[in-house]
């Protein structure tokens, strides 16, 4: 402050900035703590990924399955139901991205990107949240023989592909892997 | 009008004593007793008392009601349950509380809609109309966070819904919502900061409605006529007569609260919140409090891709623009004369407006669909306009009423030809 008055910084001076500094740096740092509390902690991310025994599924029945507190569908989708979603063109959907967290993010919407791949297009591996405002859609419902939000009338295909509603993209794709013919490991 | 002197004696020697330390009984004194308030307010000025004693009855019934919660997803609904059925006269401090935020809204509509009415934001009172928004949206995040306290399924799933609103915001929103929830979903930790969060908010509208009135009484109370206090004619002591106006609307005010609590406790609450939560099913309606029904409308309204901004974002942006815009209401509004009572022009559009915002609480309860949408869009529209155009431009082209000299002059031709003698009107702060 008196460095106006002098020409030399004094004492004052150092302490002036010394505390200051000190404040800032200390405010910034306690504050961390109070913001890092509010993320998800250990016991949370621990159950960041679950196996499930998908043996009991056949063709044409879903399981819906408990991950990260997320309801997850897995569907053995029937084979009209693969054709249906095979039969749909890209330029039909409203969003064309596949939104599969085990592929590129760029990757097309297609039915096979959708699926567990080639030789499992059977299986349909979902978050069950409608991308709207996260309600859970009814399974086996709605104009396209998929999925119905009954909160806001989005309409998915039996791809979760969204088709019709407020809902911006289609259901998103946990990242999974088969660890046997039965097992699913999911996360 | 603070600007006067303090009239206050302190007559004992206690009063004295205390005066010559800590001048409280001064404060008071000069705040709610000798404090001159305009002799016209007419009783949509008695809200702002009623809103404090609606504070207060919602922070006692609140401390008491904590006493008996368990904020732990495997209690929650359980102990509710038990303050209705077995804790001794739990089920009438519940519905006080759950019903006493419904009145609390009523109370703060009628005073928000009193001040756009009478021109209540102008200078120079911006800042005094800012610290009662800013009232408001502390009271939409503390209804929010108690309404999910029960753990029903609207708790749930209405939590679910308005903490995804974060989502729609790109990259960013997912980072925030996670932060907020602590987790992926709604879930224990979520409820048990809603918990703390929704004990502490109320204690910061205290604090902030100590900033509003202190700005109020910096610069005195608007009145019907819009016109600034002159002369001391124009004002009466704030004891007895805003005391007892105060009051009696209390009273009123009081028996429409206990009709609700007694006679029809559940009619503003949604019967789905008596299930309790499941985060796997999803009720076929998820619709929040009615109180928010206006904003909820206005997020659905929004079904159409702006530009780069998709219909999710947009939507978002709209609700939480159309708070933010109360914001700018004071630079908004050109008009040089401040109360509705002398602006024909504006009087009808802020009826549309009240008419309007009306609607949109109704296409709220209705499902998004079909001519819904339509009409929830065409009234988002007027909401902005009414805002966005009508005040700014209204203010320029409008040829308002000839405006009174001062409020003596406006009370007296008002009571002319009345019943009421002449010396009780014109002296009335020698009554009583």
């Amino acid at each position: 402050m008196s460095a106006h008055d002098t020409a030399e910084p004094t004492r004052r001076d150092f302490l002036y900035i010394a505390t200051g500094m000190a404040g800032v740096v200390g405010a910034a740092s306690l504050a961390w703590p109070f913001i890092d509390q509010m993320r998800p902690d250990a016991s949370t991310l621990a159950a960041a990924s679950i196996e499930v025994d998908i043996s009991s599924v056949t063709e044409g029945m879903s399981l819906t399955v408990k991950w990260r507190g997320k309801p997850i569908f897995i569907r053995n989708r029937t084979p009209k139901e693969v054709d249906d979603a095979k039969n749909t063109a890209l330029s039909a959907l409203k969003d064309p991205v596949a939104r599969n967290a085990n592929l590129a993010s760029d990757a097309p919407a297609t039915d096979l990107e959708r699926s567990a791949g080639e030789g499992k297009e059977n299986w349909l591996i979902m978050i069950g949240i409608c991308t709207h405002l996260g309600c859970i859609p009814l399974g086996e419902s709605g104009e396209y023989g998929g999925w119905f939000c009954p909160c806001h009338g989005s309409t998915y295909d039996t791809a979760g592909r969204i088709r019709s509603g407020p809902a911006p993209e289609n259901m998103a794709i946990p990242p999974y892997e088969f660890l046997s013919d039965t097992h699913v490991k999911i996360g | 009008m603070s600007g006067g002197h303090s009239t206050y004696t302190p007559s004992t020697g206690i009063e004295k004593w205390i005066d010559a330390r800590l001048p409280l009984p001064r404060l008071v004194y000069d705040s709610f007793i000798a404090y001159p308030v305009p002799r016209n307010l007419n009783y949509a000025y008695t809200f702002g008392g009623i809103l404090a004693i609606m504070l207060v009855s919602q922070i006692l019934t609140g401390v008491v009601l904590a006493m008996h919660y368990a904020s732990a997803t495997s209690l929650a609904f359980d102990s509710v349950e038990k303050i209705m059925r077995d804790v001794n006269s739990g089920w009438l401090l519940r519905y006080m509380h759950a019903n006493g935020a419904s009145m609390f809204f009523v109370a703060v509509y009628i005073h928000i809609f009193r001040g756009l009415y009478y021109g209540s934001y102008k200078a120079p009172r911006e800042l005094l109309w800012i610290l009662g928004v800013i009232i408001y949206l502390l009271m939409m995040a503390t209804a929010f966070m108690g309404y999910v306290l029960p753990w029903g399924q609207m708790s749930f799933w209405g939590a679910t819904v308005i903490t995804g609103f974060f989502t729609a915001f790109p990259i960013i929103g997912d980072p925030i919502q996670q932060l907020l929830l602590g987790g992926f979903a709604v879930d224990n930790p979520t409820l048990n900061r809603f918990f703390s969060l929704h004990y502490l908010l109320p204690f910061m509208i205290a604090g902030v409605v100590v900033l509003h009135v202190w700005a109020l009484h910096v610069t005195g109370q608007t009145n019907p006529t819009g016109i600034e206090v002159k002369s001391k004619t124009d004002t009466v002591p704030f004891t007895p007569y805003a005391t007892v106006k105060d009051g009696f609307a209390m009273v009123l005010f009081f028996i429409l609260f206990a009709y609700f609590i007694f006679y029809m406790p559940n009619y503003l609450g949604h019967p789905d919140n008596y299930i309790p939560a499941d985060s796997l099913k999803t009720p076929a309606h998820i619709v929040p409090e009615w109180y928010f029904l206006p904003f909820y409308a206005m997020l659905r309204a929004i079904t159409f891709n702006i530009g780069p901004i998709d219909s999710k974002l947009g939507g978002v942006l709209t609700m939480f623009g159309s708070i933010a815009i109360l914001f700018l209401v004071p630079w908004l509004d050109t008009s040089k004369v401040r109360s509705a009572v002398y602006r024909p022009w504006y009087k009808l559009f802020f009826w549309l407006f009240v008419a309007d915002a009306i609607l949109l609480g109704w296409l709220g309860s209705r499902p998004a669909e079909g001519v819904y949408v339509v009409m929830a869009q065409m009234a988002t529209l007027y909401y902005f306009v009414f805002f966005l155009v009508i005040m700014p431009v209204l203010g320029l082209i409008e040829t308002p009423k000839r405006l009174p000299n001062s409020i003596t002059e406006a009370v007296l031709a008002k009571s002319k030809g009345g019943a009421v003698p002449a010396g009780a009107t014109a002296a009335p702060e020698t009554k009583g």
